[in-house]
């Protein structure tokens, strides 16, 4: 189990290394130059331009340029942010909480929505619910999340005023108290989480029902009602934990798409995160900023399907000697 | 003749309306998705404005809420025009389509105005266009590339099986997003790159579909029984496992086709995708987010068009299957939502 662990990684590592350098090849031969270059729509002088090109080393030729990125990384330096004038490093840092909170809260919407709808419907499959439950899911996963999350916005902030439609706290919240600061916060979670919840629990909702159906077609389920125990806890007992390794699976597979709802949630409710921090460094061109924030979702995919890999190979002993 | 499950009517239903409007776009669209008559007076007017058109004899127009012939105050006649509630008198002599009650032409914007004057409806209808065909043939590209792939994986042979497979679970890990928004935004592509881009990006599902189901059909007999009468390995393949094959394929094309519509809107919400002036639904719902707040039709009407599109292809990937094949059940993986 641990080669097969260590086997994989080592693969995650290669392509991480792999997408990095797409990325940097791909940012560095693109048109248009860093917006540091820029004063508002006019170029600075040359001779300022030639300056801070120099101290961003961004007047070697592009192989050396590769060259030192790759040394400095491996080393753990991520270089400095052209736009922040921050170390990249700790300028991703200080988002991550932001978008780990977002991410674990739309997360607990969508399982929450997916388990119980998924099970409602598996529970009698072809029944009415069933029926209106496969509507449902079909209209949460055709959803254009932005979209979504404007509706949201106009329903919730505008005209009926009770949610606010961006950031994560309301401006002069640092004086509060921190009950209100925490309430505060809760109140900028809500659409944001709900939009990507609901997006995202479209599909979930059918992985469930398959594999929850899928299971309480088994042999044990049948032993399981036969000696007389509640079908509520056949259900949501029995049959739940066996159908539980390919849900966390699925999950971990869904990393992508959540990263992707995550990016578009942050752009449109203005979350300060990863995703929103993606969005403005490929706007900008701020060079290290792309690569640090694209590693790190590349980070957070890899590790979402090795954990996937794992999970399987625990589940399916044919797996790890493949 | 099976009666058509409701979905597949439904779908069948909302993906002919789409395309036939698609189609017809010209005829459709009051105006050309680009003309801003009259900025000024025409912006932001919320959805069933009509304006009246006053033709200029300089070539200029002004929409106009009222019309009326008064005198112009220097013994002749002049025309009233009353714009955003501002009057302005103009001579008779300037007015190109003056008529006796004033000026018959009308202006009717359906679904209102956006920032510019433009006609919402018009670029709706011209955005279906751009949806559809970017969806359908980033599709066709994907098919083409997937079925490829996955019949040379599932009848190349074990090394080539094992080589393509490998690659093919590599890219599946990649964080694609990430390197899509990189691409889309560094090179701001046009339609055609747009349909490039997306669809050599998604065709790996569909290798692996195709690979799984070309596998399980080799070893059936009406295979061997055909090997056996010396068929060539591709008449093998083109006329009895890829026509068995179809349906699972066709039915996850279909799901496709949703998934890459919405794709492509996204990028284009970001303002990544296919740039303005060309009207996408996702950069008119960029538009409409800036305006949220005094023009909620701008964002609204485009995005329910999307909506309403993948809702429309989904219905009909989950109608197909039911209808083409029964005892493919929903459990089956493959036909689940891709992720």
């Amino acid at each position: 189990m641990i080669r097969f662990v260590l086997r994989r990684l080592a693969a995650s590592l290669l392509l991480l290394y792999l997408v990095l350098t797409a990325t940097f090849f791909l940012v560095h031969l693109a048109p248009g130059s860093p917006s540091m270059l820029l004063a508002g729509d006019q170029r600075l002088p040359v001779e300022q331009q030639e300056n801070l090109k120099r101290i961003y080393g961004l007047d070697r030729p592009l192989p050396v340029q590769y060259a030192r990125w790759l040394s400095a990384t491996a080393l753990g330096d991520w270089g400095t942010s052209f736009t922040y004038q921050r170390p990249v490093t700790s300028v991703v840092l200080d988002a991550v909480p932001a978008t780990l909170l977002l991410a674990f809260a739309a997360l607990l919407v969508e399982q929450a929505v997916g388990l119980v709808f998924g099970i409602m419907a598996a529970r009698r499959p072809g029944s009415a619910a069933d029926h209106l439950i496969r509507v449902i899911s079909l209209l949460l996963f055709s959803q254009p999340a932005f979209w979504l999350a404007l509706m949201a916005i106009l329903l919730f902030s505008l005209v009926w005023p009770i949610l606010p439609a961006s950031h994560m706290y309301s401006v002069g919240a640092e004086d509060l108290g921190r009950g209100a600061r925490f309430l505060d916060l809760l109140r900028h979670l809500v659409l944001p989480a709900l939009v990507i919840g609901l997006t995202q629990a479209g599909s979930v909702i059918r992985y469930v029902r398959a594999s929850v159906l899928d299971v309480l077609g088994q042999e044990y389920i049948r032993a399981a009602r036969a000696k007389g125990i509640s079908e509520r806890r056949v259900v949501w007992v029995h049959a739940l934990r066996n159908a539980l390794p390919p849900l966390i699976q699925v999950m971990a597979l869904s990393m992508g798409s959540l990263l992707s709802g995550i990016l578009i949630a942050e752009v449109v409710f203005s979350w300060p995160g990863i995703g929103r921090l993606t969005f403005e460094a490929i706007l900008s061109r701020d060079y290290p900023m792309v690569l640090a924030t694209t590693a790190f979702g590349a980070v957070m995919t890899l590790l979402a399907n090795l954990m996937a890999d794992v999970l399987h190979a625990l589940a399916d002993p044919r797996v790890r000697h493949a | 003749m099976r009666r058509l499950p409701g979905n597949l009517r439904w779908g069948i239903g909302i993906v002919a309306l789409l395309g036939l409007a698609a189609l017809a776009a010209p005829l459709l669209a009051p105006y050309d998705p680009a003309e801003q008559l009259d900025p000024v007076a025409a912006r932001y007017r919320p959805p069933g404005t009509v304006l009246s058109a006053v033709h200029l004899a300089d070539g200029g127009w002004r929409l106009a809420d009222r019309v009326e012939r008064v005198p112009d105050g220097l013994g002749g006649n002049g025309l009233a025009v009353e714009r955003l509630g501002r009057r302005e008198v103009l001579p008779e002599s300037k007015v190109v389509n003056l008529e006796a009650g004033g000026v018959a032409d009308r202006r009717v914007f359906l679904l209102g105005t956006d920032r510019f004057g433009r006609d919402i409806w018009s670029r709706m209808v011209h955005g279906a266009r751009v949806s559809l065909a970017v969806g359908l043939l980033a599709v066709a590209l994907a098919l083409t590339l997937g079925v490829t792939v996955g019949s040379a994986a599932a009848l190349g042979g074990p090394v080539v099986d094992s080589l393509l497979m490998r690659t093919v679970d590599a890219l599946l890990s990649f964080p694609w997003i990430f390197l899509m928004i990189l691409l889309s935004t560094l090179f701001r592509p046009g339609t055609a790159a747009m349909v490039l881009l997306l669809g050599s990006f998604s065709w790996m599902g569909i290798s692996r579909l195709t690979r799984a189901e070309l596998l399980g059909l080799n070893s059936r007999e009406f295979v061997a029984a055909a090997r056996s009468i010396g068929q060539t390995p591709m008449k093998i393949l083109l006329r009895h496992l890829l026509p068995n094959a179809l349906t699972p394929i066709l039915v996850r094309a279909t799901l496709m086709v949703g998934i890459l519509i919405l794709l492509e809107s996204s990028l284009s919400f970001l303002g990544m995708g296919i740039q303005p002036p060309t009207p996408t639904w996702g950069n008119m719902v960029a538009e409409g987010r800036d305006a949220l707040n005094q023009a909620w039709w701008i964002a609204t009407f485009p995005g329910a068009a999307l909506a309403l599109t993948v809702i429309g292809f989904n219905l009909l990937a989950d109608g197909l299957r039911d209808f083409l094949d029964p005892r493919l059940d929903s459990k089956d993986p493959a036909m689940l939502p891709p992720l």
